[in-house]
């Protein structure tokens, strides 16, 4: 049995909780730091390089990692990134041509892929890729992962390697493709694939180390990583001076450490 | 344990039962007590939600919202910023894709009223407005409360859409949903799991709520 008065007063309270609720809702965000849109290759470098930016600036940038080719169509689409860190310059110059850009940014990094294999499966890594071959050929492998070639760069040089080594079609109904590089990588080192190719950045980050072995893919297999950074049109003071940042020794001894080859002609 | 995703997750949620409260209760009304010819067209298209796969609408939201389409222009001239990828375009997503989990529970409450109580308010000369707070309401409110329990828990976990029109923009769009996905992306499967607990529990009580309001949704006047 329910009194309606009693209940009008509740109703009452309820509304002007509710109205507290919402104020504190809508209440905007602080002045926030800017947005970086990092290739998936970076997972790991990138968040060491922004917690050294840190340490020495005292200011911090925000981190979302992808692949290349969505955060292009989100930066056409007005995604409000500051700097955008491409694993294939394409990409870069792309979105300068028409005009999303300051400029046409710098190179940063030069990107190589390794084919890795969780400790366990029977695939194990070389460079020349024979053991894949022969696994192939003996219907050892039921599941590759790679990332999806359509819009990210890792997936396509993985897809360029695998098609100089005459593999790309004894593979490709074995294929399992990843949004992204890091979730083709976390898809190669799962029980369920024998291994994968995947950035090289990747395959030496600690996380990965732990789970499989990987080898190095000759570079000549696939066209060159060239990875490009860029600042957008809405760049802030904090996202130029990142960018200075990664172009600084100490970001470069990070990259280094992460298997980028530094850029030779760095423009 | 992202604390911000978390906060924006709930902020997303906390807002979207905020708008659709009024909305519901309006729509719900309406078609608990009205037949009018198209009825059951309204009501489809308020479910449709409901079977639609999450990237179908994600799809036509970035075509309709895009900063090509002109209510993304408009948006972008009015404030200055653009509607996809950003919590403002996220929030309308939010709003449209639950209409069915705040309209059904409200619409099954109003109709669970007796014709005759309603009768009797009216005939006593209560207007609509009074009728709707000291008729409607008291009785529909086990219906009203589980549209919002269950709009505030399918905010947290939806996925598809906030991945298509948000993008992953830490503080802005990063949902925690968006945050478990990222965290198993970066072998983090620690943080990943805590997320996944608290959205269990989350979605459990919110399951337990219902049923404990549906139970009370008929209930007559004693």
């Amino acid at each position: 049995m329910i009194d309606a008065p009693e209940f009008l007063i509740r109703l009452r309270r309820g509304a002007l909780a509710l109205a507290a609720v919402s104020a504190a809702l809508v209440a905007p965000a602080r002045a926030d730091a800017p947005v970086i849109a990092g290739a998936s290759d970076l997972q790991f470098a990138l968040a060491e390089v922004a917690a050294a930016f840190k340490r020495e600036t005292g200011q911090g940038v925000k981190l979302s990692m992808g692949s290349s080719g969505n955060f292009a169509r989100q930066i056409r689409q007005g995604a409000p990134f500051q700097m955008f860190l491409s694993a294939d310059e394409r990409y870069v110059l792309d979105l300068a041509r028409d005009g999303f850009t300051r400029d046409e940014g710098t190179l940063y990094a030069v990107g190589r892929i390794a084919v890795i294999a969780r400790h366990g499966s029977p695939l194990r890594p070389d460079g020349s890729l024979d053991s894949l071959a022969a696994a192939l050929a003996a219907g050892g492998i039921s599941r590759f992962a790679i990332a999806n070639p359509e819009h990210a760069p890792y997936g396509k040089r993985a897809e360029e390697a695998l098609r100089h080594r005459g593999l790309w079609e004894a593979v490709r109904a074995k294929l399992v493709l990843g949004e992204n590089v890091s979730q083709a990588a976390q898809f190669a080192t799962s029980a369920n694939t024998q291994g994968g190719i995947v950035a090289y950045s990747l395959a030496l980050s600690p996380q990965l180390v732990a789970r499989g072995t990987y080898a190095l893919i000759p570079e000549e297999w696939h066209s060159p990583l060239r990875q490009r950074m860029v600042l957008l049109k809405n760049a802030g003071p904090v996202a130029e001076r990142f960018f200075a940042y990664v172009k600084e020794p100490a970001s470069r001894a990070i990259l280094r450490r992460f298997g980028f080859v530094p850029p030779v002609d760095a423009n | 344990m992202d604390w911000t995703a978390l906060w924006l997750s709930l902020r997303l949620a906390g807002l979207t039962v905020v708008v659709l409260l009024p909305v519901g209760i309006a729509l719900g009304r309406w078609l608990a007590y009205r037949d009018f010819p198209g009825k059951g067209l309204v009501e489809a298209l308020i479910a449709l939600p409901l079977v639609l796969p999450p990237t179908v609408f994600g799809y036509y939201l970035l075509v309709a919202f895009g900063a090509a389409s002109p209510v993304g222009q408009f948006w972008q001239a009015a404030f200055g910023k653009p509607l996809v990828f950003t919590f403002d375009g996220l929030l309308l997503a939010s709003i449209i894709f639950n209409l069915p989990f705040a309209v059904q529970p409200m619409q099954r409450g109003f109709e669970a009223i007796p014709p005759e109580v309603r009768e009797a308010a009216a005939c006593c000369g209560m207007s609509p407005w009074r009728s709707l707070l000291r008729v409607d309401l008291p009785l529909a409110w086990p219906g009203i409360l589980t549209a919002m329990v269950l709009s505030f828990a399918h905010t947290l976990g939806e996925f598809g859409i906030v991945l298509m029109v948000g993008g992953s923009i830490p503080g802005e769009t990063r949902t925690v949903a968006i945050a478990i996905y990222d965290r198993v992306q970066a072998f983090d499967n620690a943080a990943a799991a805590e997320m996944s607990t608290l959205l269990l529990a989350i979605s459990l009580a919110a399951i337990a709520l219902t049923f404990a309001f549906s139970r009370r949704i008929g209930r007559k006047l004693g």
